[in-house]
């Protein structure tokens, strides 16, 4: 199947009402998530994934994808009004779409948002949908021995990119894969640290982990964090919120910029849309005419990291999709979730499931509309959700986050798990361990261990066999690059700001 | 942390500040998990004759966590930081919410999931939140009520049930 019949499949999959139902669902839901502090996709995506088990794998991708993408939408409201970002995304947002806000051009600031966030998203999807068929093609040839190799050049990357320590987050990642070998061990059926509980011997489901170093640990965090800011005035009627001819026209190469840079650091395993954001804000800064002016309410500064933190969505989705590896927390519990509906991501989804995949990319085009029109005329109505108190909001979110793990296998042990993990999750953001080096090593490790084991019997013990063919050599040589460029004292520098500053 | 530093604030001032830091503290940890992991992994096959055992990968993930950690250590200590005093009013309200999250999932096998709900809804509400009791009781009730209509009602989402048969 070709890209354009594909896609063409794609749209009859997305325009079929139900699945136009669950993209608008997802949509709303993403919305509110990232306008909602203190709240991520990541945590709402582990909290709904059981509400998911009975629905059809396309309508189900595509309502997590739209929440995913949604909430990257939603955030830069709260960051505009509130100055305190709705979603990591939008950290970067905060410094110019506030100060706009305080200059009495709030609405141009969340219109410049919004369409920013659509021209760069909308590029994201179309690279993807040009980029992925030729990925697929080449992630054919790989065996074994270069899905291990794979596997260790995300997780290098991940752990470089997320967070200021790489020991901490190696700590993490190890602490994920411990985790994941939970269990019976499926190639000799031997009983791994289940500490003589018969419960543990299936291993520990996904959705408790996630939804525990998720969603409990970012209400604690918040408990913890208590902060609390005045929101300003959201103008009212579409007309308010349009931006003048001069800030689009300030704005053409921002779109540009927020639209490439957004899909190549989105392909990054790890970098994530914070980065992107801050990477597509400091190009932005460094060929703007006027530089001493950002931070203090330009549009470029609002255009740049809104449109990269959307146009990263679809960066994101290549390597998911077509190699079956994720490359952060959110896109970690989608693959999960596809596993579950029995889809198999990877080079051969194109042919094996062509209803999700195509599916899925033209829900993304749709979504994108429905977004852009939640997210101009509909804002003033969303801001609303900023005066939920939190007092109702986080208990609320606690019980979903029971409901959740109960529902996973109707066992109260599922819920006993979930209390500690929530407690690891909390401690891990007090210590300052990133926690997606955690899931990715628990959603990976299986999968990793394989492999490898794979590898290793085919080659009757010879570990030779992980550099033999150029592709895992290449692959391995860049993995041990990675890990070792933190001893460059000015690439450490550079990258701890670039974490640092974008959250 | 320089020489001066280290003997202005005097041998006994920096163990305490070495045991009291969140690093070293959670390396330790890691350090002791890393070491059981080894010592479980290292009693199960570590090779076979269809190829790598079930004791191969963790015990060589377990000898990195060591590794790691005691390099975190050691890496703390030798730039030991200011002591930083945590804002132990923030982290002793969200201990206290996570305490009584703790009990309520406790409690839900006897109680069943709406009662148990509800009594966490109220307490934060009440103690973590500080607002009135009134206020508290009205959200606990609705919230616990809004959870039976979505969950089991609408969606036939099974909850756990209790004493009271709901």
């Amino acid at each position: 199947m070709d890209v354009l019949n594909g896609l063409l499949h794609g749209f009859a999959v997305a325009l079929q009402p139900t699945n136009l139902f669950w993209c608008f669902v997802g949509c709303f839901l993403g919305t509110v998530v990232g306008i909602l502090p203190g709240l991520g996709p990541a945590a709402t995506i582990a909290l709904l994934l059981p509400l998911t088990f009975k629905m059809d794998p396309a309508g189900g991708i595509i309502m997590l994808a739209g929440i995913y993408y949604g909430a990257k939408y939603g955030g830069s409201t709260t960051s505009i009004l509130l100055n305190i970002p709705g979603e990591s995304s939008s950290v970067v947002t905060c410094i110019d779409g506030h100060a706009m806000a305080k200059n009495g051009r709030a609405g141009p600031a969340l219109g410049i948002a919004a369409i920013a966030s659509f021209v760069a998203g909308t590029f994201g999807i179309l690279a993807l949908t040009l980029l992925a068929p030729p990925v697929a093609s080449f992630a054919l040839q790989f065996s074994s021995p270069e899905y291990f190799a794979l596997m260790c050049l995300g997780l290098a990357l991940v752990v470089l990119l997320s967070g200021p320590s790489l020991i901490k987050g190696l700590m993490s990642l190890f602490l994920g894969l411990w985790l994941t070998s939970i269990g019976t061990d499926l190639f000799s059926a031997q009983a791994r640290f289940v500490f003589g509980q018969s419960e543990l011997l299936g291993g520990m489901d996904f959705v408790v982990v996630a939804i525990g170093v998720f969603a409990i640990a970012e209400v604690l965090a918040s408990i913890d964090g208590g902060e609390k800011a005045r929101m300003l005035p959201v103008p009212k009627g579409v007309r308010n919120l349009l931006p003048s001819w001069e800030e689009l026209k300030a704005c053409r190469f921002a779109f540009i910029n927020g639209s490439v840079t957004g899909f190549i650091i989105g392909v990054l395993p790890g970098a994530g849309s914070a980065i992107s954001s801050f990477i597509a804000y400091g190009i932005e800064k460094a060929f703007s005419k006027h530089p001493e002016k950002f931070g203090h309410g330009v549009p470029e500064g609002v255009a740049a990291p809104e449109g990269a933190n959307n146009s990263d969505s679809g960066g994101a989705l290549v390597p998911l999709l077509t190699l079956g590896i994720p490359g952060g927390g959110t896109t970690a519990i989608m693959l999960s979730a596809l596993v579950l509906w029995g889809v198999r991501p990877g080079p051969l989804l194109m042919t094996e499931s062509p209803d999700v995949f195509w599916g899925l990319v033209a829900s993304m085009y749709i979504g994108n509309v429905v977004l852009l029109i939640l997210n101009l005329p509909m804002v003033p109505v969303f801001a609303q959700i900023l005066r939920m108190p939190v007092h109702v909001l986080f208990p609320v979110i606690l019980g979903i986050s029971l409901v959740g793990a109960y529902g996973v296998g109707g066992r109260l042990f599922d819920v006993g798990l979930l209390v500690g993990f929530g407690l690891l999750g909390y401690t891990m953001v007090k210590l300052k361990y990133p926690t997606a080096p955690l899931i990715l090593g628990f959603v990976l490790g299986d999968a990793m261990e394989r492999a490898l084991r794979q590898s290793l019997t085919m080659s009757q013990g010879d570990l030779g066999i992980l550099v033999r063919g150029w592709i895992s050599a290449t692959m391995l040589a860049c993995a041990v690059l990675i890990l070792l460029l933190p001893l460059l004292g000015r690439f450490n520098k550079a990258r701890v700001q670039a974490i640092a500053e974008g959250g | 942390m320089t020489t001066e530093f280290r003997q202005r604030r005097g041998r006994g001032r920096v163990t305490k500040d070495i045991l009291r830091n969140g690093d070293v503290l959670s390396a330790a940890a890691l350090a002791a998990l890393g070491v059981y992991v080894f010592a479980e992994a290292w009693s199960w096959p570590y090779y076979n004759e269809d190829g790598p055992g079930p004791g191969f990968f963790p015990v060589w993930y377990g000898v990195v966590m060591v590794v790691l950690s005691l390099a975190l250590i050691a890496m703390t200590i030798a730039k030991l930081p200011r002591a930083e005093t945590p804002d132990w009013q923030g982290i002793s309200r969200a201990l206290i919410t996570w305490a009584a999250f703790a009990i309520s999932a406790a409690l839900m096998g006897w109680l069943g999931f709406l009662v148990s709900f509800a009594l966490l809804t109220f307490f934060m509400i009440t103690y973590v939140f500080r607002q009135p009791a009134v206020t508290a009781g009205v959200a606990a009730v609705i919230a616990a009520a809004a959870f039976y209509l979505v969950f089991p009602f609408a969606l036939s989402v099974p909850l756990p049930t209790g004493v009271f048969g709901f």
